[in-house]
Parts: C-alpha cells; structure tokens; sequence
C-alpha cells in the first residue's frame, strides 16, 4: 500500500494491521479509545476492535505499564501507549526495575515482549513537562530496545518487527512529526537494528535521529549550496547503537556532527561521540561536534523554546566550524 | 479459647505441618549459612510468617501465577520450587532456581509458574493485574496471587493495581501479609488509615481478615477467596495478620520493637500451636512430629550438599540473558 499519508496514519496503519495479524495484540493507554489516542494515532480503533483489545486506562502510568509487562509475560503481545515520556517517568520502576532486568534475574526464564509507545520532544509550546528528550536517559538500560521512527516508513514498519521482539521495545515518536506529510512507500523494507544512511555525502557525517532528522537533512541541503556535502546518518535504533553503520560514514567523511534534542550532558550525543572517539580517533579530521538542546527546562514563549532546541542554522554553522 | 478443630484428614493435615517446617528448617539453616558467609547479599527470613504462605499456597492449582516479595524463599519452596535449586541460588550457583543470577530475592521459576521474588516494596502487584488480564483475555482459567507486606499498602503501585484489577474485575488475589512493620516503621507510624481492608474495600474489592498465625484459618479462607476470583467475582484482599519473628534482614538490630512484644506473639508461633492442636485431636503424636521433622532435615542438608557441590557460571558468560537470544524463548504464557 503506497500514496501520500500522514505519520500519524502510518502509525495507525501499523497498529491495525499488528492487530489483524495477532489476536494476542492489544492496545493500552491513556484515551487511546474513547477519546481516539491524545496525538490521534488511534483513532477508529476503539470501533474497529472493541473495547477489549484497545483497553482506556485510569490515569495510573506505573500500574498500567506493570500490568502491560504482566500481560505481556501471561503470553499476551500488549502494546502500551504514554501520552509523553515525561509521564512515563511515572513508570520508571516497572520499565527498568522489572522489564528491563526480568529475564536476567530469572536467569533467562522469563522475557518480556511488551512494545511501549510515547511522544517526546518539543516545538509546540508545551512547556517544561511535556517537552523533554529523555530517550537519552532509557538508553542508558541495559535490558530496553530503542526506536525513534523519523520517517513514514518507520513509523509504518517498526511496529510489527517491535512486536516479534522477545524483549521489551521502547518506540520514541517525536510529537513534531505526527503532522509529517509525505508519500509512503511500503516496498522498503524496515528493520529495527540498523542506522540508515538518509544521504549520502563525502565532507561531514551529520548524525540524528527522531525529530532532528529532518533538521539535519534540511542543513544538509543547505550546506550543499555552499560547498559542503554532507552526509545525514540517521540513528532510528537507539540502543543498541549500529556502531557499524556510523563508524563506515565517520571514517568515510572524516568528520562527524551529532543533532541530538536531548540536554547535552550526559546525552546520546555524548555516547555517539565517545564511540567515534574510542574508535575512529586516528581517523578524524576534526574533534567530533553536537549540537543539542540547551541545558534548561523548555521554556513555554515560542522564541525561547526556538531557541532551545537544536535549528538548522546552528546545525549549519557547526559544520562550517567542522569544516573550516 | 481453644482454637477449632483442625477439619482435615490426618494426611492433609500432617502435610500443612510438614511444609510449615520445610520453610522453617531451610531458612534455620540459611540463617546458619550467611554467618558462615556461604551465602551473602540480603537474606530476609520469614520465620514466624510460615502459616500464610502454606495456608494461601495449598489452596491454589499447581498452575496459578504467584508472585511474592523479597521474603519469598517459604513462597517459592511452596510454590514446588525445589529445595536444592533454591538453596543453590542463594550460593549463587549456576545449579540455582535463577541460575545464580538473582540470590535470594529474586527466586524464579517458569515450571511452576513463581514470577519472583521481587524487591522492590508493591512491584508484582502490577504485573499480577497483568497477567491476570492476559489469562481472562485468553480466555483461561488461572488465576494470579501476588503477596506483599502491609508496607507495600503506601505505595502508589498497591492503588493502581488494585483499582485497575477492580475495575476490570480480573482474577487477582491479593494477599497482604501484615507482619506490622515495613522493615522497622510501624503501621501505626506510617498510615493514616491502619484499618487495611477499609483501604481494599474502598476499591469496590472483597475483603477478609484472617489470623495469619493459624495455618488453618489461611487455607480456609484463601479457598473461599480463590473460588469466588476463579468464578470471575472480580479480584480478593486479603489480610493476613501475622509476625516477623527474626530481624527484618541480617543487618536489623531491631530497635524498633520490645522483646516482649516478640515473645509475646512467638507464644502464638504457627508450627508449634498447629502441632499442639493436631496432637490434642489425635492427629499427631510426637513420634510422627520427630519423624517428621528429621526428614525436612535430611531435605535440608540435602539441599546444602548440592549447593556446595554446585558450579560457578564461568565470567565468559557475564552478558548473557540481558536481551534474548534463542528465538522462542518468551513469556511463559
């Protein structure tokens, strides 16, 4: 199925078709039924299951991701939705005291195939509690799988794989990118364990993922109007990382730029970086950069949150600094 | 007053005693062992609590989910998890229940269907409202039984749990052993509201306190609890009233409660009044209790010669069952 579709629909398409294909597949969230999912992912779906299998929960984020981790254990295939991953810090201890470690301290008896979906990011004036990158911070679990999903085939294929997966799978959706129009094209395979190359280029490796893809591809094509040919990396599987997929582009260009929406301390970017310094040091042509969100709690007046975040024109102007 | 007559045959009977001391004997016994320094990390005993697991535990089917807290070697001995792989645990030893990966908090065992050992104060309680959602979903008949101590009636997860499993009428158990301290707070010291089923009820859930010291009154009231969740009335609380004889974990200096307080509920203590109860209606002679007693023994020393005899994971696989890695191997359904 291809044509113009939107990332919220690619979304829904995909959560129709787990539920289809899989009568252990349900849905679980916070008005992701009555009220048709808070971004609208769900919507229709309440009608088209029942009220069983897209499940509206109290207002409980450490119960209902419990119960999503017991459901998935009891041989079910639950997918949970967190309205942000600023109220999925309600569910902390499920996610990492128990999803995260279950099947190493029962030394490999017990997995958890739960898949957990929620919004991140900033960029529509919502203030410091609904704003935050904190993928950076679950990437730091051994135990959790990562995906952000920055395109509409992503957000189209992950889903499926995602629930093949015997572990528990965490998928970042950045709230920027539900109203991401474009032409879906469903013949690309999509898998949940590699970084993409979204363009190639010889100068610079820009590396992104989630809602900085599109920034850096934008930087890109600017810098390509004057004289720099960058290469745009997109991360999609945040832990664990594909050193592989990032190594051959940083070796390849020489330079690398990471674009990460998080804080810069103790960030992803921070990683990304530590790793092409461990292992590519020898082989740089500059010391690796980032451009990342600045370090305070995301203003609500859209001037100061524009200027928070990582933009095209400081993305620009780090790799003409990369490149001087 | 003298307690009721014990309404079992001699068998049934004799086999409530027998699990109460297997608890017992193995955790005397551990006790013994993390002094030699043959096992370390955190060791919580449950002395003193034997009636609630037994009571509760032989009222289920072999195959309903448990779920129990850090206190949970009687749960998982209970449960049919096997003396020797439990004891190989808390060595840490490959041969272990959680393949030397968890120790004694954190006992698990697919086979059975025992979900840990969990240490974390109310964290099974949701996971319990899971699985029992998966089961109804499924369409099956087991129910989940998750235990927590009266402490884990402050924390959020307790709430949640309870008002989701009311609300979805799901097939839970929940099981809160009031031993009246959470580590060395008192009840009295920590909850505005110390009447616990009140607290459950507010959820629209059935209710019943018990005398957690007799391991009759358990059983017979989680047979009733369990019949009504098996029917599909919805979930069931509850209230085990009961006393943690030994310290709170092998670093408890217990300054927080008088002897006399713990004497005074060790002259209610659940092996020695049961025995006294079966004795007095010709259920048991002292012949039989010492026989009795000697073969948990020998099950006791049995289980420590496998632990001794037990392997260490060799370090090359330190990583391992951090994500999976044979395809297949999944929830336990």
């Amino acid at each position: 199925m291809s044509g113009r579709i939107s990332y919220r629909e690619a979304l829904r398409q995909a959560l129709r078709e787990a539920l289809q294909r899989d009568p252990r597949v349900f849905l679980m969230g916070e008005d992701v039924g009555c009220y048709g999912g808070t971004y609208a992912v769900s919507k229709g779906l309440l009608e088209e299951f029942g009220a069983e299998r897209i499940r509206d929960t109290p207002l409980s984020e450490l119960g209902f991701v419990g119960a999503g981790i017991g459901a998935a254990l009891g041989g079910m295939r639950p997918i949970v939705e967190v309205m942000t991953v600023n109220f999925c810090l309600l569910a902390l201890d499920p996610l990492i005291n128990t999803a995260a470690t279950l099947r190493h301290m029962s030394g490999g008896q017990f997995s958890v195939p739960l898949v957990l979906r929620m919004a991140t990011g900033a960029g529509r004036q919502l203030g410091a509690q609904h704003s935050h990158s904190l993928e950076g911070w679950f990437a730091h679990i051994p135990g959790l799988k990562l995906l952000a999903p920055a395109t509409l085939e992503d957000a189209r294929g992950m889903l499926w794989p995602a629930l093949q997966d015997p572990d528990p799978v965490l998928i970042f959706e950045h709230a920027q990118l539900y109203n991401l129009e474009g032409e879906l094209d469903a013949t690309v395979p999509v898998d949940i364990c590699s970084a993409k190359v979204r363009r190639a280029g010889r100068d610079l490796s820009l590396i992104a993922y989630g809602g900085t893809l599109g920034k850096a591809l934008a930087a890109a094509e600017q810098l390509a109007g004057e004289g720099i040919d960058a290469e745009v990396i997109d991360l999609r599987v945040l832990r664990p990382l594909d050193d592989v997929t990032l190594l051959a582009s940083v070796r390849k260009t020489r330079r690398a730029l990471v674009v990460d929406e998080g804080w810069r301390s103790g960030s992803l970017a921070a990683e990304i970086m530590a790793r092409i310094v461990e292992q590519a040091f020898y082989e740089l042509d500059a010391p690796p950069a980032r451009v990342c969100s600045a370090e305070v709690p995301m203003p609500y007046a859209k001037h100061l949150e524009d200027a928070a975040l990582p933009q095209v024109p400081a993305i620009v102007a780090a790799a003409h600094e990369l490149c001087g | 007053m003298s307690a009721p007559r014990v309404p079992y045959p001699q068998a049934f009977a004799q086999s409530l005693l027998r699990d109460m001391l297997r608890i017992r004997r193995l955790e005397e016994r551990a006790a013994e062992l993390y002094g030699a320094g043959k096992i370390r990390g955190f060791l919580h005993l449950y002395i003193g609590e034997e009636a609630v697991a037994v009571g509760v535990l032989r009222a289920l089917a072999p195959d309903d989910a448990v779920l129990a807290t850090y206190r949970e070697h009687g749960h998982a001995l209970i449960q049919g998890i096997p003396m020797t792989a439990i004891m190989a645990e808390m060595y840490g030893k490959q041969e272990g229940c959680s393949h030397g990966r968890g120790g004694s908090m954190h006992l698990f065992d697919a086979k059975t269907r025992f979900f840990g050992g969990n240490a974390i104060v109310s964290a099974g309680l949701p996971l319990a409202v899971g699985l029992a959602l998966a089961e109804r979903m499924q369409g099956g008949a087991r129910i989940a039984v998750c235990f927590f101590g009266e402490g884990a009636m402050a924390e959020g997860a307790f709430h949640e749990a309870i008002n989701l499993a009311a609300l979805w009428q799901l097939p839970v158990l929940f099981c809160c052993e009031n031993n009246s301290y959470a580590m060395g707070t008192a009840l009295t010291r920590s909850q505005s509201q110390t009447d616990l089923c009140a607290k459950a009820a507010a959820y629209k859930v059935a209710t019943q306190a018990v005398d957690g010291m007799d391991v009759v009154a358990v059983h017979q009231a989680a047979r009733q609890a369990v019949e009504q969740v098996r029917a599909g009335l919805g979930p069931y609380f509850l209230e085990l009233r009961t006393y943690r004889f030994r310290a709170h974990s092998m670093f408890d200096p217990e300054l927080y409660r008088d002897k006399a307080e713990v004497a005074k509920w060790q002259e209610r203590g659940p092996i020695h009044s049961y025995s006294a109860r079966l004795k007095a209606q010709g259920l048991l002679d002292e012949a039989q209790f010492l026989a009795l007693d000697s073969a948990v023994s020998a099950e006791v020393e049995a289980a420590v010669a496998f632990a001794e005899a037990g392997s260490l994971e060799p370090l090359a696989s330190l990583c391992r069952e951090v994500y999976t890695e044979s395809p297949g191997a999944e929830g336990a359904a």
